[in-house]
């Protein structure tokens, strides 16, 4: 196959470039150019696209000895990505750009190109596996070492893009032997840090990033029972489940740490209280897309594990697709249907915004966005 | 197969250049030393200015080696304003949207940092800048202009400038004119005491010479502030100067100058087949710059390919073995909006869609025939991509 392999100056994407090579494919490297900061280097294990990334890219393309090209994508990057990181926080949600970036990125206007100019496949350095069903279909499992898995980031992807994807990295052990094998194969990268973080905050501030994007606005932190506790500087800093930095001087009446529980952007305010409450027993969203396969009857109960973080256990859970209440309160325009998951037990730190990856077994069955949440309190209440 | 239409890049290195580099390589002893090695080098050197010199119808004083091109065009843009500042207040520098990044980046770091004023000089579609509009920019600013300095020959779309004329106009205000000449030495007649001007950046490597030795000419009656201090060793720049460099220099722009009518003669004629190929490939290509019969380098093609980005259509042309350009700024290998077209006014979605098509020494018929054959399979792959 002819196949396009997306380096990005990590080790990673290097061991996956050299293995399709290996593997007989006919291979060209490229490094996406996702932001226009020419002068940017490196600082630790932050950030990447910085032109060090480009050059270790290029270095290792060399040394694998294949062609090595940069594809500018830093305008589409900004609008899908950046952008829309900025507008989920100012609307109180709490986005995942990385996934946000394969989905409209890596796997979208990269794998489109790509397949104009020629190309079969898109080659990631990505820790996830690919299995082909009886019937031909492609489905995404988790990388057999579950610590490195990086399945839920690619949660996003469709049948279609499966059907375009190769992850050379997906049976490895661990991290370690990738290094060993970067370190035989005579790349420099070999030894290179993690990236980790968000790449287009290179310090790691993202409070501080978001304050200077959206500028700061003075507002009320609040009880549950809604009497102002104290003061912050912009609702958009504060993420569901958020202990730090919340400024409050003065201990709960019961000397129990507080948690933010919600973020109303419109109100400017966020509300704090106990751990317990941060406990949700439903949650519900839209924007779902199938990785492979969709259920034939979504409609019904079907049992799975939820996950609702890159590094989060999975849980199990109920799931379906059910009519949206026309009284209800609106949360996605227009939607007359959305994803209601049930875990087993409770979640924590669930906040608007996050992505909810469903798996069966190793397998993802697909993922939504989190629009509500109910509260596994309230729900015993009911109940 | 592998064909390079890229020689504004940079060209290869000619056989007998290479031979005298090497053996230049071989001289014992530092041109500022004292004892009879360094006399011996600085013999070398000396020779080597004196034909570069006659070469480029300078006289050997007006000669300061630098390391290439760009240093050259820095030594100009910043040491000659820095030296119209010492007697009168001059802060603006006229300069056209089309230049090297070299003189705008140079022109704008001075901006920023020293106090200059930056005016502009609008250009036509076809980047060719008007003595009428210099004169209208001279009058308009009056005596508070350090310098002019314009490309002799756009090295993107290939446009050569009316220096003479130019020339003329900046005398008349006695505002000293710089040129950088490093894309059209080698390919049309430079002279520098008949073109009027009073001083101009030159390189090696794009006429055959190696990378890594430029010059820049200066007329006795203009100063540079130096951008390195040290030694003191030339006019304008101190460092320890390049003795092979200087040889191999010196060689490339002889046998440039003999060979010109020659050679631009036959690149035209090719460059002419070659313009020819790509728009019967591809009828949607458009010329960009001047028409191929009027003022433009032999050697230069530069089409914009409706719908497509220039960098899809480079990476197809680079698989298919053709070696071509989107144009000259590059940054890590991002390829950028030209602004070149931007100043000739092309909008950017068409803008992205450039390619520069170069020729030089080794250029033959076989290489614009490969191009045009791998050319329409390209576009319309390449246009399938779109716009990213």
């Amino acid at each position: 196959m002819k196949i396009l392999a997306a380096m990005s100056g990590g080790v990673d994407s290097a061991v996956a470039a050299a293995r399709a090579v290996e593997a007989g494919h006919e291979v060209v490297g490229v490094h996406l150019a996702l932001s226009r900061m020419p002068g940017t280097l490196r600082t630790g294990s932050r950030g990447c696209c910085t032109i060090e990334d480009s050059m270790d890219a290029q270095r290792a393309a060399n040394i694998i000895g294949i062609p090595y090209y940069v594809w500018d994508f830093s305008d589409r990057f900004r609008a899908e990505v950046v952008d829309d990181f900025i507008a989920e926080y100012s609307a109180g949600r709490t986005p995942n750009p990385c996934m946000r970036c394969n989905e409209k990125i890596k796997f979208a206007a990269l794998l489109d190109k790509a397949i104009a100019l020629g190309f079969d496949a898109v080659c990631t350095g990505h820790y996830a596996t690919l299995v082909t069903d009886e019937a031909g279909h492609p489905e995404l499992h988790r990388a057999s070492a579950w610590a490195k898995d990086q399945s839920y980031v690619l949660g996003v992807l469709t049948a279609e893009q499966l059907a375009r994807c190769y992850f050379p990295l997906g049976e490895t052990p661990s991290k370690g032997l990738v290094r060993a094998e970067a370190e035989r194969r005579g790349l420099g990268v070999a030894h290179k840090p993690d990236s980790h973080d968000i790449c287009f905050i290179p310090d790691g501030d993202t409070r501080g990033w978001l304050a200077e994007k959206v500028g700061e606005k003075v507002g009320n932190i609040l009880d549950n029972e809604g009497a102002v506790l104290g003061q912050h500087r912009g609702a958009h800093s504060y993420t569901v489940g958020q202990r730090k930095g919340l400024s409050l001087g003065r201990p709960a009446p019961d000397g129990r740490p507080r948690f933010v529980l919600e973020v109303r952007p419109t109100s400017n305010t966020v509300v704090v209280g106990p751990r317990e409450a941060l406990a949700i027993g439903t949650i519900a969203g839209g924007r779902w897309s199938w990785a492979g396969q969709p259920l034939a009857h979504p409609e019904r109960d079907f049992e799975c594990e939820v996950q609702i973080r890159a590094h989060a256990d999975p849980v199990p859970a109920r799931a379906r697709i059910a009519r949206i209440d026309p009284e209800a309160e609106v949360y996605r325009e227009g939607a007359t249907e959305e994803f209601v998951v049930e875990p087993d037990e409770p979640l924590h730190g669930v906040a608007p915004g996050q992505t909810a990856v469903l798996y069966v077994g190793t397998r993802v069955l697909g993922q939504f966005t989190i629009d509500r949440t109910v509260s596994a309190v309230s729900v015993e209440a009911q109940a | 197969m592998s064909v390079y239409l890229d020689h504004a890049a940079t060209t290869p290195l000619r056989d007998e250049v290479r031979d005298a580099y090497v053996q230049a390589l071989a001289v014992v002893g530092n041109p500022a030393s004292i004892h009879s090695h360094g006399q011996r080098a600085k013999r070398t050197l000396e020779e080597a200015r004196e034909r570069l010199a006659a070469a480029l119808g300078c006289e050997p004083i007006e000669i300061t080696y630098t390391g290439g091109g760009t240093e050259a065009i820095n030594l100009a843009i910043k040491g000659i304003w820095w030296a119209r500042q010492r007697d009168a207040v001059r802060p603006t520098l006229l300069i056209p949207g089309a230049e090297h990044h070299a003189t705008i980046d140079a022109a704008e770091w001075l901006a920023a940092t020293q106090g200059a004023r930056l005016a502009p000089l609008p250009l036509d579609d076809n980047a060719r800048l008007a003595p009428t509009e210099l004169r209208a920019a001279l009058a308009a600013v009056g005596p508070q202009v350090a310098l002019v300095s314009t490309l002799w020959a756009n090295n993107e779309v290939g446009t050569v400038q009316p220096v003479p004329e130019l020339a003329a106009v900046a005398a008349e205000y006695a505002v000293p004119l710089h040129l950088d000449a490093v894309s059209a030495l080698g390919y049309l007649p430079v002279h520098f005491a008949r073109s009027g001007v009073q001083a101009m950046s030159v390189s090696a490597h794009k006429i055959g010479g190696p990378v890594g030795i430029g010059a820049l000419i200066l007329s006795r009656s203009v100063t540079a502030v130096p951008l390195q201090h040290g030694g003191g060793q030339q006019r304008a720049r101190s460092g320890t100067q390049d003795v092979a460099g200087a040889v191999a220099f010196a060689l490339a722009a002889e046998l440039a100058t003999a060979e010109l009518d020659e050679f631009a003669r036959r690149l035209s004629a090719l460059r002419d087949d070659l313009v020819r190929g790509v728009q019967e490939a591809v009828p949607d290509a458009v010329l960009r710059g001047v028409a191929i019969n009027g003022d433009r380098l032999p050697g230069n093609a530069h089409f914009t390919f409706p719908g497509c980005e220039g960098d899809s259509l480079l990476f197809l042309l680079d698989a298919a073995g053709v070696s071509v350009s989107t144009g000259s700024a590059c940054q890590a290998g991002v390829p950028e909006t030209s602004h070149v077209l931007t100043a000739m006014g092309v909008p950017e979605g068409e803008a992205r869609g450039a390619l520069r098509f170069t020729l030089g020494h080794g250029s033959t018929p076989s290489d614009v025939a490969a191009l045009v054959a791998a050319l329409p399979q390209a576009y319309t792959r390449a246009q399938q991509a779109g716009l990213a």
